[in-house]
């Protein structure tokens, strides 16, 4: 596809189905370069996890999870074991949202099933991948997370594609359940190619006094992302954070943003953008919606263009239903103050270095409540893309 | 003579903006002497600091600088820096996201400087873990510079009011680290060479100066011992200067 044909949305019978994948059985027969290249998106065989899951095309060929309290299984085979499932199961995203969330309704690759059980709370983060490792595939996932109450989980979960894989399409049903007092911390690393159409669906139902914190990071090139996952707090007291690290390199168009519905007294909602544009275009969106009194809920998107090639489009949106709310949004785009640089300068550093070093900290958004492994991982993706502006 | 000049400034006439600023200035440090730089506010002391780092926004249209024998006039600023010379901001810009740590690590590049214990030793420990300057009082600003300063470690430091904004207290630890930067506690020979901008003079009490100039509107007037230079300055303004040298001309 052209340049000019990356608005268009993605068919997916345009792509081969993942199932004719030239898929492995075990994660043995990954080479040393496709290991590289889970590393890069945070994938670390040898840190210390709960569970880890390996998707490849189709099929999943690795599940392992350590704790009593984590279920950790394909999404296919969860389906067979609980009929309760069908509780979960297009309950926070519809089925017939779009053509991707209908297609994937249809013909289901697979994806992750994860659930802790009440009161279980897990220090080290579980590790999910989806892997594209064919070319012109279209991968079709459904994943549900169930947190029960009081049960913490921190997923980091991991996107990419072969190195030889420059093609293909990907979208990605996530449904994601918090109970009351749960927490999940969900963190996900994209690292996708020039060609690659990406979609994910995610719908989220936070109870009474739980917790969802999300953070999205796409650094690399790929074709286009467009994703607007919603989430309601349906519970007193729960909160949610939603925070973005994009970079759009030229050719790219990125669609980010997140939808948060305030349903009920006392819950608050953050949206935090960070956008770098070196010649795509990027679109920052964030809806908050307050439909129940004392509610707080604040949206920030920040951009920073670095080239005159692409563009860079924040869009907040608040709608209050009640007298007794309290919504913000504040927005900012622009190139790096000269300052900054020539600051930098006088330390030492080239005018690339202090560039390079300005577009760091201005990716480097702390968020609030992110476990420090995650923000690890984070900072070591952000620092790999430095390497490369 | 015999002392090693290791700044020379050779008749630079500097434009910002398209207006005129420095029109003809001349001065020469020598290697271990520290010169303090009077003058009101807009006279060009601040123009000269910044044409000798480097900044492309001041535009040498005549004249030199040079530097340890080299002709710098044109190099930018990371070279010169790389050259040992290194400038304490009045009012230094926010590095949202870069901590102060990862800023002295990049400053110190390979010298061996510790960090912490220099940090430490001045109290500023804590400021570490915090984004370059965000929210940094008058005197954290001050002593943030400093420390970066210290970390690089240059031959030639240019300090543009460092008392500014700064509280007595915290006038004691500036003192101490401009004393450190320019090896005044140290048996002679020094090595290390500043040229300091000041208003009040107040700086020159905890580091002593060897020359003093007065610049108005864009010259050096005069030049000579900076405390009598400064107790002329306090008793008769910079207007007595100014008819001081005219006398001098007639």
């Amino acid at each position: 596809m052209s340049e000019k044909n990356r608005r268009i949305e993605p068919r997916v019978e345009d792509f081969r189905s993942a199932k004719e994948g030239q898929i492995p059985r075990s994660v043995e027969e990954l080479t040393p370069e496709e290991w590289a290249r889970l590393k890069d998106v945070g994938i670390e065989p040898e840190a210390p996890k709960e569970g880890e899951f390996l998707q490849a095309d189709a099929r999943v060929v690795h599940c392992r999870k350590l704790p009593e309290g984590l279920e950790l299984l394909p999404v296919t085979e969860a389906l067979k074991k609980y009929d309760w499932l069908a509780d979960y199961w297009w309950k926070a995203v519809p089925a017939e949202k779009d053509q991707y969330t209908k297609a994937t309704a249809e013909d289901l690759d697979d994806g992750y099933f994860i659930r802790v059980l009440p009161g279980t709370r897990m220090i080290y983060p579980v590790q999910t991948c989806l892997y594209i490792r064919t070319p012109d595939v279209v991968q079709k996932v459904h994943n549900i997370i169930i947190v029960e109450e009081d049960a913490e989980l921190n997923l980091i979960t991991a996107c990419t594609t072969h190195p030889g894989v420059r093609s293909g399409f990907h979208i990605g049903v996530s449904e994601f359940y918090v109970k009351r007092n749960g927490k999940l911390t969900f963190t996900m690393i994209h690292n996708w190619a020039e060609e690659i159409y990406v979609r994910p669906r995610t719908g989220v139902i936070v109870e009474e006094g739980g917790t969802y914190i999300s953070t999205y990071v796409t650094l690399q090139q790929v074709a286009s992302i467009q994703s607007m996952p919603s989430c309601r707090l349906v519970g007193p007291g729960a909160r949610a954070t939603f925070g973005s690290v994009v970079v759009a390199p030229e050719g790219a168009y990125l669609d980010l943003g997140a939808l948060v519905s305030l349903e009920a007294p006392g819950t608050r909602a953050e949206i935090i953008s960070r956008s770098v544009s070196t010649g795509g275009e990027s679109l920052a969106r964030g809806h908050l919606i307050g439909k129940a009194p004392e509610i707080k809920a604040h949206l920030e998107c920040q951009g920073l263009m670095l080239s005159d090639k692409g563009a860079i489009k924040a869009i907040p949106q608040l709608d209050a239903y009640y007298a007794n709310v309290d919504m913000s949004h504040e927005a900012a785009v622009g190139k790096i103050a000269q300052e900054e640089i020539e600051y930098l300068m006088a330390r030492g550093l080239s005018e690339e270095e202090a560039t390079s070093l300005i577009v760091q900290g201005f990716l480097n958004v702390r968020i609030e409540g992110l476990p420090a492994e995650l923000q690890k991982r984070i900072d070591q993706a952000i620092a790999l893309a430095r390497e490369g502006l | 003579m015999g002392k090693e000049a290791l700044l020379e400034v050779k008749d630079l006439w500097v434009e910002v903006e398209g207006k005129e600023v420095l029109k003809g200035v001349s001065l020469t440090i020598p290697k271990g002497e520290t010169h303090a730089l009077f003058g009101r506010n807009g006279s060009g002391k601040t123009t000269l600091l910044m044409t000798i780092m480097g900044f492309p926004a001041y535009k040498v249209r005549h004249g030199q600088i040079i530097f340890k024998g080299e002709d710098i006039t044109h190099l930018p600023p990371y070279e010169r820096a790389k050259r040992g010379i290194g400038i304490m901001f009045q009012r230094p810009p926010t590095i949202r996201g870069v901590k102060l740590r990862e800023m002295l690590k990049l400053c110190a590049k390979e010298n061996g400087i510790k960090i912490e214990k220099l940090a430490r030793e001045f109290g500023f420990e804590s400021f570490l873990e915090r984004d370059v300057n965000r929210g940094f009082s008058g005197g954290e600003l001050k002593k943030s510079e400093l420390l970066q300063l210290l970390i690089q470690d240059p031959e030639l430091v240019l300090l543009d009011e460092p008392e500014s904004g700064v509280d007595m207290e915290n006038l004691q630890v500036i003192g101490k680290m401009i004393r450190r930067l320019l090896q005044k506690d140290i048996h002679r020979p020094r090595t290390k060479s500043g040229l300091i901008i000041t208003h009040t003079g107040f700086i020159l009490q905890f580091v002593p100066a060897d020359l003093g100039y007065v610049m108005i509107d864009g010259t050096i007037y005069c030049q000579g011992n900076p405390q009598e230079i400064f107790e002329g300055i306090q008793k008769h303004g910079y207007e007595e200067c100014i008819s001081c040298l005219r006398r001098i001309e007639e």
